[in-house]
């Protein structure tokens, strides 16, 4: 494994867990659009709120790691694809401000209406946000943006099928991890209510989810000819260790094994991810750019390693306290600073 | 970087952008970097104030203490969220309008960037413990979770400033026909630049914070809100700001100093010098018609002396680079002039408490000194804002000084202005909404917060 290779590694480590923990809480927020109107979504939106609360702006981190790693190990890839995907970009920036502000203004405000008005923000763009990321993954994968200062088409770079199926899978994968995990929460919150409806919209997303990575698979196969090569080719077996944990999750699901679906659940979403990186290797931007030609010299792969790794030392256990805080079976009388209940 | 297939095209030969394309894409980045720098001081500088009332209730048992703590937390929070999506789409815009610049230069200053992220996680994870936990952690292990925030927050803001600072003292690269190489990162990111000028931002942070709070407060004191909890609110973070104004003060003459040996022409133009001159007047006001500088008040020989501790040194002019090369000296020159105004105000008003309570143990007595106070936090951001100015503007037409100009860094991409309208649209709803949130938490009845058994008794501070 080259320096340039450990690095892509440590971004597509970002992206996992962005897409694992990042997607999750975005998908809290899919099921907060779709919980009714005020009184009948009120349990689901505290446990949502609850649920993600005290962590997303961790998991929101992971972004920004991603994002720096990307353009301080490969400032080429980082400039081509910013440029060319300048317009879903730009509304992904926009969701994620929306989303951030009006999650944290909806909770210290009293007002019915105020809550609702930023409620739906939250929701709306908790939604859009990761469609538009899915869109720039599917225009990255099959090839559509060139090395340079916007070079690629500005539209059909991310409006065409693969980026709609990647935007489709993406609000999809954020839901199905959202619903594994806030099944877990409401469970321990004792709340029998909410497990079903969860456990509901988990089997029922799990499973369309399975059946659109199937359609996609000729949506693939005529759009993006290179990708499914490479992902029915040396991805092969990531893709089948996706699909495999997929069902894995369905049947955990219908037995209730609430805590194990969660590993299987993000098993299948860190295959796929890996997938991708396995179906495109060793090319960074198709047909033009590979890794090696990508990456920035020695000393500055090193540099940033070296503090990374330092990092990690800090953070591992730092996030494994945040996690173990608020998943800890609780004192039901303790209260954060905002007088609520925390959950997670 | 590896081999580059030769067919691909170098970034920064990209054809020269449409003028009101780039005009739009700095303004776009100045919009959202004003605004995020003003939340982001926040960030830095309000989990000081909080553990410190936080460790105050704790060591005197005082509720009074207990209650500021936990509102400043509950407005920390909302604004770290803010600052957290806010400060994410600069790190979008760096690509999506700057390619040339982090094309090319990413690896170069990409560095303090990556330690920028490690900051901004152990910030995320210990605030997320710090609110959310406040009741199920031991009081100590509690305040000590606010330890890691505190010092994440000056360290971050210390690395993205070494970005910055980079970009005005390139270091740590060797330009080869057109090529980066012999990248030394660690030299870029501590560039001669950085010590100034981090230290100047993070000490505008505690100001930015002090001062703000302090004015929320001095509003309140004003309305006839004179009990305890209103003058501890104010003191606490006043004295905080006040008491870092001069060493400010300070700083920032070591940061012109730097400015005056290391970039003259950014000197020069905050100054108004146009002809080169030993013994060079300072300045006062002024504005620039027609290549020079008219209606100022002049102080003989203050530049020079101000400038390089000297009443004869030479102060560089603008004329001795081409008229292609010079920063718009009006912006540069009033900007400058207005942080120094604000910051001097800000003194004179630290000076004003610090005589008062020398004498008597108490505020001034003139209802003057809290409608000043009031304003203070205001004053406090637009020094902040004019020190950006300043030094952003002072550093055009280069995006990084004597290397790469603006206008070839700038995306190719066609329409840029719709980017900024639509940017303009979001952030004036996200204005009205973060105002009108502060509004509400400011004006909120004291608690009674649930965890708080017995009212806030209203007693006099001395």
């Amino acid at each position: 494994m080259t320096l340039a290779e450990v690095v892509l590694a440590v971004t597509w480590v970002g992206v996992t867990f962005y897409a694992l923990l990042g997607g999750a809480d975005f998908g809290a927020g899919f099921w907060d659009l779709f919980a009714g109107g005020a009184r009948r979504g009120w349990a689901q939106r505290e446990l949502i709120e609850h649920s993600i609360g005290p962590v997303w702006e961790a998991n929101h981190v992971w972004l920004i790691f991603t994002l720096v790693v990307l353009w301080t190990g490969f400032p080429p890839v980082f400039a081509a694809v910013m440029s060319t995907m300048i317009i879903p970009l730009t509304l992904a920036a926009f969701g994620v401000i929306m989303r951030g502000a009006a999650f944290a203004f909806r909770k210290v405000v009293d007002a019915l209406w105020l809550k609702q008005v930023f409620g739906a923000s939250f929701a709306a763009s908790s939604v859009l946000t990761p469609f538009f990321l899915g869109t720039v993954t599917g225009g990255v994968a099959t090839g559509r943006v060139p090395p340079g200062n916007a070079r690629g088409d500005l539209i059909t770079s991310w409006l065409n099928p693969t980026s709609l199926l990647g935007g489709t899978l993406a609000v999809g994968v954020c839901a199905y991890l959202a619903a594994v995990f806030l099944v877990r929460d409401a469970e321990r919150e004792g709340h029998d209510r909410l497990v079903e409806q969860f456990r509901a919209r988990a089997l029922g997303t799990g499973a369309a989810l399975g059946i659109i990575a199937l359609g996609g698979i000729f949506v693939l196969r005529a759009d993006a000819p290179r990708l499914f090569e490479g992902l029915t080719g040396r991805a092969l077996p990531l893709v089948v260790a996706s699909a495999v944990f997929g069902l894995v999750s369905l049947v955990l699901l219908v037995r209730r094994r609430f805590v194990a679906v969660r590993v299987t659940a993000a098993l299948a979403v860190t295959a796929i991810v890996w997938g991708w990186a396995a179906g495109q290797y060793p090319y960074m931007l198709e047909p033009d750019l590979t890794i090696e030609q990508a990456a920035a010299g020695r000393a500055t792969l090193t540099a940033m390693l070296v503090s990374l790794a330092i990092g990690a030392l800090l953070l591992v256990p730092s996030m494994t306290w945040l996690f173990v805080i608020f998943q800890r079976e609780q004192d039901p009388h303790a209260r954060s600073v905002n007088g609520e209940r925390g959950v997670r | 970087m590896g081999p580059v297939p030769s067919q691909l095209p170098l970034l920064a030969q990209a054809a020269a952008p449409n003028p009101a394309d780039l005009m739009a894409a700095r303004t776009q980045m100045a919009i959202s970097l004003g605004w995020h720098i003003i939340i982001a001081c926040f960030g830095v500088g309000f989990p000081l104030l909080a553990v410190f009332a936080e460790w105050r209730g704790f060591r005197t048992g005082d509720k009074v203490w207990g209650t500021l703590a936990r509102r400043w937390a509950r407005a920390m929070g909302v604004l770290f969220a803010v600052g957290a999506v806010s400060g994410t789409i600069l790190s979008f815009e760096l690509g999506i309008l700057w390619p040339g610049l982090m094309g090319t230069y990413g690896e170069v200053i990409g560095l303090p960037f990556a330690i920028e992220g490690i900051w901004f996680f152990t910030e995320a994870i210990f605030l997320g413990i710090y609110l959310y936990a406040w009741d199920r952690l031991p009081p100590k292990v509690h305040m000590l979770a606010a330890v890691p925030i505190v010092i994440a927050g000056v360290a971050g803001a210390f690395s993205v400033v070494a970005a910055n600072a980079w970009m005005n003292q390139p270091r740590g690269f060797d330009l080869v026909n057109g090529e980066v190489t012999n990248v030394d990162p660690w030299a870029a990111m501590f560039n001669p630049a950085t010590w100034p000028q981090a230290t100047h931002m993070i000490l505008a942070a505690y100001l930015v914070t002090g001062f703000g709070v302090a004015s929320v407060y001095a509003v309140a004191l004003l309305r006839g809100r004179r009990d305890r909890y209103h003058r501890l609110g104010f003191l606490v973070p006043f004295v905080f700001a006040a008491a870092l104004t001069p060493v400010q003060i300070g700083v920032g003459d070591w940061a012109a100093h730097f400015v005056a040996d290391n970039q003259p022409v950014k000197l020069a133009a905050m100054e108004g010098v146009f002809e080169t001159e030993r013994g060079a007047p300072l300045h006062l006001g002024g504005i620039e018609i027609d290549g020079e500088l008219r209606y100022a008040v002049e102080i003989p020989f203050g530049l020079s002396l101000l400038a390089h501790w000297d009443p004869n040194a030479e102060i560089m002019g603008l004329n001795e680079v081409p008229p292609d090369q010079h920063p718009p000296v009006n912006v540069v020159h009033l900007s400058f002039q207005t942080m120094v105004a604000m910051g001097t105000a800000l003194l004179g008003l630290g000076a004003w408490f610090a005589f008062a309570w020398w004498r008597r143990r108490d505020l001034p007595r003139s209802p003057w000194f809290l409608r000043f106070a009031a304003l203070s936090g205001v004053a406090a951001v637009v020094a902040l804002e004019a020190g950006w100015v300043t030094t952003e503007v002072g550093r055009q037409p280069w995006i990084v000084y004597g290397y790469l100009r603006t206008a070839d860094a700038v995306s190719a991409a066609p329409g840029l202005r719709l980017g900024l309208y639509a940017l303009l649209v979001v952030y004036t709803i996200l204005t009205a909404a973060t105002i009108y949130v502060l509004r509400l938490m400011a004006r909120a009845p004291l608690p009674v917060a649930p965890q708080e058994t017995e009212p806030v008794e209203p007693r006099t501070l001395s």
